[in-house]
């Protein structure tokens, strides 16, 4: 009888991130998608926190309760410690399905914690699940060519949203918080030092990306880009050979063998697009290309373009923003 | 030191994707496959280690018979031997419990997969590894020293990287930047030849259970054609951009 009962109380567990503290847009994101399984499922919504300063705006994308953890060995992110912390979580909450985001850090723990959970895995998801039973979820395979509906077949379910996919959904929620002190593991790898630059919004995290290519002749011309890039309040980035020749650093390079980006708009400025650039750019969705060759592959994955000279547009480009924020 | 270097066999980046069998298969008629991109920057490092330090490098991949020739490739590379586990691979999880018997088995000290293949882009086989044999574990890593047993290794994070210590045993999940493309090495005939007579053993696989289950494909709606803005229109741009699109 009793665990007959358990199948029909299957709550969802998200891993809500935060950073010094505060959270990050995707644990929004990811509540957001938690509340819409939550819903399919007729159950309720439970966050797990580490060391974040207030959860109660998880209230508003449809957070139930949140088990808010606050340990000061968690104070750098360990794949192994916050994955452990996630799994006591879940096994806490008698969690069915348990929500990640896609970034970096949760795709670092979240195959640790599918093997902790015995829980089939499924990454890059697009849409709230099409059906739970079976549970169904539609994903992005093949470098974004394509979508695959994936089942997941085991009692407990991980499931990885793909970021700025689903979006947030603001829904009512109490976020009752709870003290939760799990215990931590030896983690077996230690952080010596983090290199980031605090000022600049992250490729990963930005709604807008501006990226440049080799059309920009040289490192000395990125002025114009990094120009358009705050009027945007925007990431930049750059296309591999750029990356190659040492124009810009490896970390802003965006492709296939690069980051991905997921951004509401991406610019990409005197960049041809090749196969491999446009495979790690394609989930963005809406594409501006800016070339002199109107041949360019670009354009045609592109949802707007201008065939003209980079450094006559881009210069033009920022004075129309200006005056289009001024007038906001 | 005992490396083993995972090796996906996906198709190449420029290859048309189709599918077949009513959108259940990739269709694989006229594709070229390769060894996964993340997977060869992890093995021109491990040759490194061989040349630079001394070590053995062990190639795996678990599949069918159609994925040797990648294993006969990455033989060419440089590394000693082969190691097929002879099954489809049907997810990652499953995957990762074929490699997790090889890896135990064969007690290697170090284990370099990529961070993600490119066909299905899970990324969850380096991370399931390393928790199915205990190992430590450095996902996005982009670069990797090691010094007996101990590890120096950076991660790519979101928006910048991170230096960590660690040790071995260890798991990667590699990517650009363990080397570079210019290190990469295409296979000289010499290299083809040894690679035909350094042994290709085929293991059987062990019993899994598909946690998930590939139900089938569906390839995005075509796009519509670009909208052009004249340079000396770039109001229009802005326009769009606020009104259309919604975007700024």
């Amino acid at each position: 009888m009793e665990i007959k009962n358990k199948e029909y109380i299957m709550s969802v567990l998200v891993y809500t991130e935060s950073e010094q503290g505060k959270f990050k847009k995707v644990a929004f994101e990811v509540a957001s998608y938690a509340k819409a399984v939550a819903n399919q499922l007729g159950t309720t919504v439970t966050a797990v926190t580490i060391n974040a300063n207030d959860t109660s705006a998880l209230g508003n994308y449809g957070v139930d309760k949140v088990l808010n953890v606050t340990n000061t060995q968690l104070d750098t992110f360990n794949a192994k410690a916050y994955a452990d912390v996630v799994k006591q979580a879940a096994e806490k909450e008698d969690a069915k399905v348990v929500i990640v985001s896609s970034t970096a850090d949760s795709k670092y723990l979240a195959p640790l914690l599918a093997v902790g959970l015995h829980a089939g895995y499924a990454t890059n998801v697009v849409e709230a699940p099409s059906s739970t039973s079976p549970f169904t979820v539609k994903r992005t395979a093949f470098t974004n060519k394509a979508f695959n509906m994936t089942t997941i077949n085991t009692d407990v379910k991980l499931v990885a949203v793909s970021n700025n996919s689903f979006g947030l959904v603001e829904n009512s929620g109490s976020a009752a918080a709870e003290d939760f002190a799990p215990t931590i593991p030896d983690s077996g790898v230690q952080v010596q030092s983090v290199d980031k630059a605090s000022d600049k919004v992250s490729i990963a995290d930005a709604e807008i990306v501006v990226s440049a290519g080799r059309g920009l002749k040289g490192p000395e011309n990125w002025g114009m880009v990094e120009e358009l890039a705050d009027v945007l309040g925007a990431a930049t980035a750059c296309s591999k050979p750029v990356s190659d020749l040492g124009w810009r650093p490896h970390s802003e390079h965006v492709g296939q063998t690069g980051k991905p980006v997921a951004s509401n708009l991406y610019i990409a400025i005197g960049i041809s697009g090749a196969i491999q650039h446009l495979a790690g750019i394609n989930a963005s969705k809406v594409k501006v290309v800016i070339n002199t060759d109107p041949e360019a592959p670009f354009f045609k994955a592109a949802d707007y373009g201008v065939v003209g000279d980079a450094f006559e547009v881009v210069p033009n480009l920022i004075e129309k923003l200006k005056a289009f924020k001024a007038q906001q | 030191m005992k490396i083993l270097v995972c090796i996906s066999h996906v198709p190449d980046t420029t290859s048309k994707i189709n599918f077949t069998e009513g959108d259940t298969k990739f269709d694989t008629n006229g594709v070229q496959f390769v060894i996964n991109p993340n997977d060869e920057f992890g093995l021109t490092r491990a040759m490194w280690f061989k040349e630079k330090q001394g070590a053995s490098v062990t190639v795996v991949n678990v599949g069918g018979p159609e994925t040797e020739p990648t294993l006969r490739k990455a033989l060419a590379i440089g590394a000693d031997e082969a190691i097929r586990v002879n099954t489809e691979a049907i997810d990652g999880f499953a995957v990762a419990k074929q490699l997790a018997k090889v890896i135990e088995d064969g007690a290697y000290d170090l284990v370099i997969a990529g961070r993600e293949s490119i066909d299905y882009n899970g990324g969850m086989v380096p991370g399931m590894i390393a928790a199915l044999t205990n190992a430590n574990f450095v996902n996005n890593c982009i670069s990797l020293e090691v010094d007996g047993t101990n590890v120096t290794a950076t991660r790519e994070i979101d928006g910048g990287k991170e230096t960590v210590t660690t040790a071995l045993p260890l798991v990667i999940g590699g990517q650009k930047g363990l080397v570079e493309e210019s290190d990469l090495r295409i296979p000289n005939m010499r290299g083809i030849m040894m690679a035909r007579k350094k042994p290709l053993q085929v293991l059987e696989p062990v019993t899994t259970e598909a946690e998930t289950t590939s139900v089938k494909f569906e390839k995005p709606a075509p796009k519509g054609a670009v909208t052009l803005v004249a340079p000396d229109n770039l109001d229009e741009l802005v326009n769009l951009l606020h009104n259309e699109a919604k975007v700024i």
